[in-house]
């Protein structure tokens, strides 16, 4: 494998999701990794981000001194509202998730499975105090999930399994993957490649991910 | 002549009970009724179980109550955050009963209460350790988990603006829960910046018509430092 290999950086990461993301739809980035998507879609790009607090037409971050606590994102983060965006009740906001309304939503990940099984909420069973928040509504809500993540984690295991070792946030939802080393599209034949990293061939990626992956 | 308008906060608390099932508004600190929350520690009513979508954050409202020793079970779905310090103490000693519900679970139970349905069907978190023990049913192919709703004694809920009829509206994100839970609740008390004459706030506009609301508390300037809250 070339020693010189440059994995793709979060902001490259986060740039090959807003390509991906055609203009007009309405998308909701999870916490985390997929928050910076919203810095890559150019302003003249008209793309709505649905917060799941209550809020369409999510603008970025509030500036400096200009906080408003009671306008916040999913991150609890001071933000902005775009003109032509309206609030909610958690109702609505959970209705527009699971009723499949949202076009795209982008998650984080600590493993996807050969199926597109999802687990993101939880690492462990025991110890940790569990937290779940919106994301089992919206891996079997948004029409199409994208998953952000590591291609490996920090001990250098494949977070592309047969089957995911930690709890399970949805079955079977994850369309699209995007690694700091490939692009993958869930396919009913497998994970197949859509794009590698320079530098990177097909059997050097193989040997990184501990599932069959297909070749473009 | 109608007016549900109280005096003060510690008023509008004065029927919550021992045992009593209280849901909370709020987003973090967006929404959360601090004040309201106030009033109910010093009311003194016990062995509560509070509905709400986070555990408290830093050292008021809600995170207030459980350090108070008040709350016997937590009903939400993400209590794990940078400044849940009072609920994870609570919670590792085994002081505290938390029930985990996935976020739209949790909004959708609150309004099927208020909505007088008796349980629904719905795929989130379906096969997962949140659905164990749940009756589930294959609908047009797709694996979905009954859920109940959940109904409250009292709903304490942060408003922006209300008439002496209980008509309310929100600030931005602050909605969030409050008219779900408004919905829920035998007896929602709610806090307002501002009590307006009967008939001027916009009808086209009134997010929570005054059905849903018994009692109203108007609160002095907003406490911008009770409604920060830190990091996630």
């Amino acid at each position: 494998m070339n020693s010189e290999l440059q994995c793709w950086t979060r902001l490259q990461m986060a740039e090959k999701v807003a390509q991906a993301i055609p203009d007009g739809s309405v998308v909701n980035l999870g916490i985390g990794l997929p928050t910076q998507v919203a810095s890559q879609i150019g302003s003249q790009r008209e793309i709505i981000l649905h917060s799941e607090n209550g809020m369409l037409g999510m603008g970025p971050p509030a500036a400096e001194g200009e906080e408003d606590f009671d306008l916040v994102n999913a991150g609890k983060q001071a933000v902005t509202l775009k003109p032509g965006g309206c609030f909610f009740h958690h109702a609505d906001s959970f209705a527009m998730m699971r009723g499949g309304h949202i076009d795209i939503c982008v998650l984080g990940a600590y493993q996807v499975s050969l199926g597109g099984d999802l687990a993101n909420w939880q690492t462990e069973t025991a110890g940790t105090i569990p937290a779940v928040g919106g994301a089992m509504d919206l891996a079997i809500g948004a029409r199409k999930i994208f998953v952000m993540m590591a291609h490996q984690d920090k001990t250098g295991r494949s977070k592309l399994v047969r089957s995911c070792s930690y709890p399970l946030t949805a079955q079977a939802c994850v369309d699209r993957i995007y690694t700091d080393l490939a692009v993958l599209d869930v396919t009913p034949e497998g994970l197949r490649v859509l794009e590698r990293v320079d530098g990177l061939s097909h059997a050097d990626l193989q040997f990184l991910s501990a599932v069959p992956l297909l070749a473009n | 002549m109608i007016n549900k308008l109280v005096t003060n906060a510690r008023a509008g608390v004065e029927g919550v009970e021992d045992g009593a099932t209280v849901m909370v508004s709020g987003f973090g600190g967006a929404g959360m009724p601090a004040e309201l929350i106030e009033a109910l520690i010093k009311q003194g009513a016990g062995d509560l179980t509070i509905v709400s979508n986070n555990a408290g954050n830093g050292e008021t409202g809600l995170a207030a109550l459980l350090a108070a020793g008040r709350v016997r079970k937590i009903i939400c779905s993400f209590p794990r955050q940078a400044d849940s310090h009072h609920f994870d103490a609570l919670y590792r000693s085994g002081k505290i009963e938390l029930e985990l519900v996935p976020q739209g679970n949790l909004a959708e139970r609150i309004r099927a209460a208020g909505a007088g349905i008796g349980a629904f069907y719905t795929p989130t978190g379906f096969g997962t350790l949140l659905a164990e023990g749940k009756e589930t049913r294959e609908i047009n192919g797709r694996g979905h988990v009954l859920e109940f709703p959940i109904h409250a004694d009292f709903a304490l809920i942060k408003a922006e603006r209300g008439d002496r009829w209980g008509n309310l509206n929100y600030r931005k994100t602050a909605r969030n829960f409050g008219p779900i839970m408004a919905m829920a609740a035998s007896t929602t008390l709610a806090s307002v910046y501002e009590v307006v004459e009967l008939g001027s706030l916009d009808p086209e506009c009134i997010v929570t018509p005054g059905i849903f609301v018994q009692h109203l508390v108007l609160l002095g300037c907003r406490d911008e430092k009770a409604e920060h809250t830190s990091v996630p």
